[in-house]
Formats: structure tokens, sequence, C-alpha cells
């Protein structure tokens, strides 16, 4: 199997498919690798290098193409690369299949079999796989870097001879991994750090790496089962609004990071936020690429608003870091579709039936909905049920468990009203005392702590040798009667055990300490 | 002798009756759970001491002589006892409470003051009786069984045919058949099917528990823990005490819930395990995934040098710690971690060991400190940010088949989610399956590793080359 890295076309694509690591490690899996000369030139990686590696340098994406099996990309390939694509190619690349459809008629007319690997479904099996995480990474941590460039002041508070430094207040919108990863970075910076996301369940998350959560008043959670978040309501949205305007008077770098798969970017800074901004802020706007979360963001340049504020809507890459983190994601891929050896397309595999957006000539996009983190079933092929199917069920299962509630009562109604009925008095009081004593002890035990469950155990036993007292009752003076004998085997052997078990305990409770 | 009234008499139960509440309450926490020891000593002290001075009692010097003798047995047991041997320990204490229960319920039987009771108060006797021997006798045998389990001088392998359920349900409607003869028989003529009764009770208890493998074992110990409670509530209602009848409800009913939490914990239906179901309600069947990749191990310099470069470290220890006694060396190396400026932390599974909190307790005992002592749901986040995880003698707890091969008869079960960590070293003494039985593809994952050999020497040996 031989497999090619093209050099990237696109001018203002840095990174490469693969970097001297990656192909060392593309041959250990059983692959021939050629590589493009020039290829890696822009993120830093010369010939020599990928010779040094293993790898053999082809002049001409012509040849790369003639000569392989399996193309590693990064940027989706323009119409004059599909051409020279031969039949039956597998390749790896960004594609945005959503939003390129006539590239993907293209690869599927060509029967080019092609991997989006933005399209890697995000289930936990596939995070070494996930490249819109790992190229997230370096954007967040970039938008800080860069941020911080532009606003040209301290971002941590300092008090020195020269007089107080206040820290710079930053703003995250999008707490997805761009978003935790700008969290993280203007975090050990020194700034304070604010963040702001419609998924209640990475509030948790914001704390951890270091930031406020800002919420806004309406309850409601924009968590849906592929782990993006949905669009919100109108009442919702005009909250976030108020509360953006609110934080603009304030702070000193916005960094929006709110993407939606398959759609444009959603407005989420608008003019008059800007314009409540004090001059020298900086907004970096990660979503540029897909029209931008900010009102006025231009993708692909840096320019001052009339009132100050720089707008950042190109990053750099960090190409090299990129290309090595983006190569490991491919190597990762390849080494799940069976490495050279037991090279496969499985179409019946969850990830790779899901990013393999042409397969033999036909269109396989969009592809089956997989919520991130599947309950049961793994590989399998799970529909998530709609909601109303879900409150149907729900509601069906209340019902259920209410009927199987009053039946059950009614028959221990009925039941205690048999033993009232023909039971003494005396076995009634008995009994009364013993099923509320068998409710306590449910719910004394509902919440210990799993650590003492052992020493919970000992104390359990040690009392349940209270049996003594029934061996206390029956004993008499005449050591001959069997009755007696018994009852002072009974008081011997339940006494062991009251001794032993608390003894034992006390042992053992003696170890916990803080 | 002083002789207390009855009025006093109940009201030092229903005081002692209290207390033990208190004791079990307090044992939720690890700051009240000594208050809660101190409550049920105090509490079985009043018991006893209101006991022997109630009306009627007599032959207090045999009553003396006994508890002074089992005090100092009980005394020098607890004392001896490794905390490794617990789980041992607890199981035959049980069977001692069964052993009394029965007794209590022969004794009861042949008392000339209970055959002055008539009518339906006398059937209900009998009743209450039969019922408390049968409870008693399952409890004896079946703790007896657990404890040879437990020690390892029974095997551990569920030993069970397929007739067993058909088996059990005969000897059951048996005994239903005996009750009915016991109670028509007049005077002590009902010793006979009482007895034939108690020893179909004592099979049953052996087959009951012999039946359920060693994985399960804590759930057993915790319902044999639960019929102890039962078997003393019975002997209550024979003996007409209402003490005896809280406090074996309290005991029962709390073994009966500790033991669900923890059928929850290992996502096994509670009567599957009880009745020894094992595989029937957790395997959906079909073929078992192959396993891929090949197992990679390490020498012991290697791992102490992935140590070294690790920023976090999570420990998972289970019963392979335990029969190594690895904890002290296991926590000196923690130490010295922690001094290097790293963040070491334990991983305990609901269900490692032999015991509920097995692992929480071993680890105390080597002066661990509990707040680095995490549970399952409480790490699993953390395992993707993890650089290093050290598997201690664990197995099925680490086992990725319970999430991703239906196949696999744990499937579904919880388990703590290492493989997601940057590096695990697994230490084991050989590649042999764990207690389920159950082939474990952690370690054929590309980021794990194998050390073989004991726990304790093997840390041992960490330790040298950490602290060298």
């Amino acid at each position: 199997m031989k497999v090619g890295i093209p050099s990237e076309i696109f001018p203002s694509e840095l990174r490469v498919a693969a970097t001297p690591k990656t192909v060392k490690r593309l041959q250990k899996q059983g692959f021939e690798v050629y590589i493009q000369h020039n290829a890696g030139i822009k993120a830093n990686f010369s010939d020599q290098e990928f010779e040094e590696a293993g790898a053999k340098i082809v002049s001409t994406a012509t040849d790369i193409y003639a000569k392989s099996d399996i193309v590693l990309k990064v940027k989706e390939p323009t119409m004059e690369e599909i051409d020279m694509m031969k039949e039956g190619l597998v390749l790896l690349s960004y594609l945005w299949p959503a939003q390129n459809q006539s590239l993907l008629q293209k690869l599927a007319d060509k029967k080019v079999n092609a991997v989006a690997m933005d399209a890697i479904p995000r289930i936990s099996r596939a995070q070494k796989m996930d490249v819109l995480s790992s190229m997230a990474n370096i954007a967040g941590y970039r938008a800080v870097i860069e941020g911080s460039y532009h606003f040209g002041r301290f971002l941590n508070g300092q008090i020195t001879a020269a007089g107080k430094v206040e820290p710079a207040k930053v703003l995250v919108i999008g707490a997805g991994v761009a978003g935790l990863a700008a969290i993280g970075a203007a975090n050990s910076l020194g700034a304070i750090v604010r963040a702001f996301d419609t998924r209640k369940e990475v509030a948790e998350q914001i704390e951890s790496m270091g930031a406020q959560f800002l919420t806004v008043e309406i309850n409601e959670d924009g968590a849906t089962s592929s782990g993006y978040s949905k669009e919100m309501s109108k009442e919702f949205i005009e909250a976030e609004m108020k509360l953006f305007l609110e934080q603009a008077k304030e702070v000193d770098i916005v960094i929006t990071t709110a993407q939606i798969p398959g759609k444009s970017a959603p407005k989420l800074w608008m003019d008059y936020h800007v314009a409540a901004m004090k001059p020298g802020s900086v907004i970096v706007d990660l979503a540029a690429s897909t029209g931008g979360n900010c009102a006025l963001t231009k993708n692909g340049e840096v320019y001052a608003t009339d009132n100050g504020v720089t707008m950042v809507g190109k990053l750099s890459q960090l190409p090299s870091q990129a290309s090595q983190l983006y190569g490991n994601n491919l190597c990762h891929l390849l080494d799940d579709m069976g490495k050279a050896e037991k090279w496969k397309i499985d179409m019946e595999d969850a990830v790779v039936s899901r990013a393999m957006v042409t397969y033999n000539g036909k269109i396989n996009w969009p592809p089956a909905p997989l919520p991130v983190s599947p309950t049961a079933g793994g590989a399998k092929k799970v529909i998530a049920p709609t909601a109303e199917e879900v409150k149907a069920s729900d509601a069906e299962k209340s019902k259920k468990a209410a009927t199987s509630m009053l039946i059950t009562l009614a028959v221990v109604g009925a039941m205690l009203l048999l033993v009232g009925k023909y039971a003494p008095k005396e076995f009634i009081q008995h009994f009364t005392v013993f099923v509320l004593a068998i409710f306590v002890g449910w719910q004394l035990i509902t919440n210990v702590a799993h650590a003492l469950h052992t020493p919970l155990m000992a104390v359990t036993n040690a009392i349940s040798g209270i049996i003594v007292v029934g061996g206390l009752l029956q004993t008499t003076n005449n050591i001959n009667d069997p009755v007696t004998i018994i009852a002072v085997i009974a008081i011997l052997i339940a006494s062991i055990n009251i001794v032993g078990g608390f003894l034992v305990t006390h042992r053992m409770l003696k170890m916990f300490k803080k | 002798m002083i002789v207390i009234g009855q009025e006093i008499q109940t009201a030092a139960y229903l005081f002692a009756s209290i207390l033990f509440i208190l004791s079990l309450g307090g044992l939720a926490s690890q700051e009240s759970a000594k208050r809660g020891v101190l409550f049920g000593i105090v509490g079985m002290i009043i018991a006893i001491i209101a006991t022997v001075l109630g009306e009627g009692v007599e032959g207090q010097d045999y009553i003396i002589g006994a508890i002074a003798i089992a005090s100092l047995i009980g005394i020098i047991v607890a004392r001896k006892v490794e905390m490794t041997s617990m789980p041992q320990l607890v199981a035959i204490l049980h069977s001692f409470v069964g052993m009394a229960a029965v007794m209590v319920g022969f004794g009861s039987y042949l008392d000339p003051e209970t055959k002055k009771l008539i009518g339906a108060a006398h059937s209900i006797h009998l009743v209450e009786v039969f019922v408390g021997i049968f409870i008693g006798a399952i409890t004896f045998t079946g703790s007896i069984v657990a404890w040879g389990k437990l020690d390892g001088k029974i095997p551990s392998k569920p030993w069970a045919f397929s007739g067993l359920q058909i088996m059990n349900i005969t000897l059951l409607i048996a005994c239903v058949v005996l009750g009915i003869l016991f109670c028509k028989a007049p005077g002590t003529e009902g010793m006979l099917p009482l007895l034939i009764m108690t020893g179909i009770a004592s099979f049953i208890g052996v087959v009951l528990v012999m039946a359920i493998g060693g994985g399960d074992m804590p759930v057993v110990v915790s319902m044999l823990n639960s019929y102890s409670g039962w078997a003393a509530s019975a002997a209550g209602f024979m003996l007409g005490n209402d003490l005896l009848i809280v406090t074996g409800a309290l005991v029962g009913s709390s073994g009966a819930i500790l033991s669900m939490h923890m059928c929850h914990a290992m996502n096994r239906s509670f009567f599957a395990v009880i009745f020894a179901n094992a595989t029937a309600s957790s395997s959906q069947g079909g073929e078992k995934k192959a396993i891929e990749g090949e197992v990679t191990a390490l020498i012991h310099e290697e791992v102490a040098t992935l140590l070294k470069e690790a920023k976090s470290v999570v420990i998972v220890p289970g019963y392979g710690m335990a029969v190594a006694k690895a904890q002290y060396p296991i926590y000196d190396m923690v130490q010295t971690l922690q001094k290097a400026g790293k963040k070491v932390r334990f991983a305990i599974h609901p269900v490692a060991g032999r015991l509920p909190g097995h692992m929480n307790v071993l680890l105390a005992e080597a002066n661990v400190p509990y707040d680095i002592v995490l549970e399952m749901d409480e790490i699993n986040e953390d395992m993707p940010s993890t650089d290093v995880v050290m598997v201690i003698g664990a197995n099925d707890v680490v086992n990725p088949s319970a999430q991703d091969d239906p196949a696999s008869s744990i499937y579904g079960m919880p388990v703590i989610e290492v493989w997601k960590a940057e590096r695990v070293i697994i230490m084991k003494r050989s590649m042999s399956a764990g207690y389920s039985g159950e082939d474990n593809p952690l370690f054929y994952k590309p980021n794990s590793e194998m050390l073989y050999g004991d726990a304790k020497v093997s840390v041992e040996k960490l330790l040298g080359f950490l602290k060298g």
C-alpha cells in the first residue's frame, strides 16, 4: 500500500498532512510513503527531514496521485486536483461535505472513496481522530495569544513601582474545545476570564479551567445528543444579547468560538456590542471562516473599527504544531482501518461509515445521526428517539409505575386486613414494630458512603448479635435442662459475634483519617 | 440481684433500639462513624443488662460465664485478624448469628412455657419457630461456604448445574410440607419434621452460595448479613421480644438495600445474583468480539521513568493488591511521587475486592488519606487528562468489553475507563482472566503495557528506582 502526500495548493494553507514523525509511524503501519517536493516547507519541514524519516520525494502532484492508493490532504481538493485522482483512490482530507455538494458529486463521479476528516463522529472511540478537536485546541490557544498581541497591554494584574496595572478581562463565548483552550490560555496569562455557553452542562468544565460561567436567567438548555449546541429560542437570545451588552462595557478581549455544523456561524456579537466596547479592546472571531460570530468580522482581515476596537478575522494556524496533530489524527484513522496489512473499508464501522462521504461512486451524506456518548450498543448504529417519543414513553412509564404501585398497595392492604382479622392482638403489635423498623433500616442505609460499606457491614453484623437476648431469656438455673444448654451455647456464639464485630469495626474506623 | 420491672425493661429496650438506629445512621460518614460504633456498643450493653435483670430470668451465673468466655474469644479474634482477611471474618461471624438463631428456635420450641399457648397464638408461634430456624440454618451454612470461598478453601468458581433451580424449588416445597406437619404435631412430636427441615435448609444454604461466583461475593456477604438480621427478627417474634424484632429488621433491611446498591453498581439484576443466574440477564448473546492488537510488557525501570515524567497519576487497585498486601509500599510510592510534585489519586470501583468498600479499608490501613481516594464516577471524567494509570491487581473493573462488547458477560457494568488515559500500566501476575473469567481487551490496547510480577515486589522495585 502506498500513501501519498501532495503539497497544499491553497496559498494561505500552511499545514501539511504529514510530518517526519508521522511518516515514520505510517511506515510502521506498513505503508510506503511518497511526499511531494516542498510539501512541508510552509510548516517548517524540509524535504531532507522527510527523506531521513524514510519518505520518497516526488516532484509533481500528478505523480503522487498516480502512484498512491491513499492520499492524505489538509484542505479540500480543488476540481483540478480531483481530475488527477484515479478510480478507487482513498482520500483523507477536510471536505466540509455539508457545504460542498458539487465537490462530493465530482468525487463520487471519479469513484474516489473520500473520507471527510471533519465528519468523524464525535464519539469517545473516535476522539483520537477528531481533527476538529485537535485543530480547535490550537485555535483557542492562538486566539488568546493574538488577542493579547493586538490588545497591547498586560493580561495579568501587577503592582509595580511604576504603578498598578489592572488585569485584563477576557470573555470567551462558546465553551467547546476551542473555547476551553482559550479559557485555559487566558487564565494562565493572568487575565480575569468569563465564559458563556448555552449548554448548562459545560458550566463545570468552564469553572475547572479557571473561568467564571456567565448565564442568563432563562432556563433553557442548548445541549444536544450530537455534542454541539442547538439554536435557542427568541427569549433566550434576547436575554443573551442583554447580557453581552453589559459585558461589552467591561471586557477587554472577546473571543467567539460558536459554530453550528453545516450552517453559517450564529451572529452573537452585534454592531451595538462593538460600539459599546472601550477603545483598544479586541475581538477575536474564530468562526470568521463560516461567516463570523461578530456582525463586523471580515474573514481573513485584521482591522480597527471607528471606535478603536480591533477586529481579528484571521489567525495563524501554528502550521508545524497543527500538522503534527493533524498527521497523528490521520495515523489513528489508518490504524482503525486496519493499517496496510489488514486494510479494509468497513462500512459497518460507526466511524468509517459516517466519515466516508463518497464510496463506490455514491454520495454517502448526510449520515445517520449518532449520539456523542452512546449508552449501549457501542459501535452499533443508534438512532436517537425524538423528543416526542421520549416524552411519550416517559409518560407511559410513569403511568405503568403508578398502576403497579396501586396494585401492590391494594394487595398489601388486603393481606394486612387478613392478618388483622385472624392473628392475635399481640402479634399485630409486633408486626407493626417489625414493618416500621424495616422502613427505618431502608432509609438509614440509602446514603451511606461507599468507603464505609465494610465497617457498616461489620457493625450490622455485631448488632445482629442481639439474638443473644433470645438465649438470655431461655436460660434457667438448671444446667441439665436441654433448653438451658442450647441457650448457653447460643449466648456464647452470639457474644463472640458482638464483641468481635464491634472491636473489628473500631479497628477499621481508627484507620480512616483525612 | 436487682430485678427491674417490665416497664423499665421496655423503656431500656426502646432506648437500645434508638441507639442502634443512631449507630447505623452514624456510619453514613467518616466523621460520625466512630460515634456510631460507640452508640452500637452502648445500645448492646443496655439491651443485655436490661434483659438479664428482667423478671423471670434465671441462670445468671451461666450467662456471665458464657459472655466472659465469648468476649475473650471475640477480643482475640478481632485483634489478630489481618485487614486483608476481613471479608472472611465478617462471613464467619454471620454464621454464628445464624447458628444462634437456630438454637434459640429449638430452645423456644422445647420451652415448656410456650406449650401453654392456645389457638391462633400457638399456631403463629410454631410458624415463627419454623421460619426462624429455616432462615437461621440457611444463614449458618451459607456463611460457612462464603467464608470458605473467601479464604480460598473452596474454589471460588460458581458451582451450578442445570437442574439447580428446580431442585431448590422442590426442596422449598418439601420444607413447606414439613412445616404443615410440624404445626399439626402435638407436644414436642414435631421435632422430627423440624430436624429434617433444618437439614434441608442447611443444604439450601450451601447450594445457594456455592452457585455464586467469586466476583459476586460482596453481594453475597451483604445478603447473608441481611439474612442474619431476618433470623434475629424471627427469633423476636417467637419470643415476643420487640427489641429483637426491631434490631433484626434494621439489620435485615439495611443488608438487603446494601446488596441492591451493589448489584446496581454492577448493572446486574439483584435476583440474578442471589439465585446464581450469572449470565442470563446481562449477556445479550452473539459473537464475542475478537481482540486485536498485541500485549506489550515493560520492565520496572521503564515504568519508573514513565512515572517520573508523568504529571498526574491514578492508581486503580483491585483484589490483587489485597492478596499481595501491597497497600503499604503503594502508599510509600504515592508519597514519593507527591513529593516530586505529582498529582496522585486512587480510583476505586464499587465492587473492587471481595467485600463492599474492601479497597477503602485496605488503603485506610496504610494511612492513605481518604480525600485522594475517589470513586469511579468521580474519576472517570478525569481519565483523558491523566498521564499514567497504574492498574494494580484489578481486572474486570477496568475491562472495556463492559462498554463495547454486547457478547461479554460483564457487558453493561460500569467500569473505570483507564484506557482513556495517556498510558496504562497493568501490574499483574500473569495473563489470566479476572473473576468473571472474561478476557480483557485492555491489555491489547496500544497505550497499555503490562508489568508482570507480584504487586508488592513490583511496587517495592519501582520505589527503589523512583528514590534512586
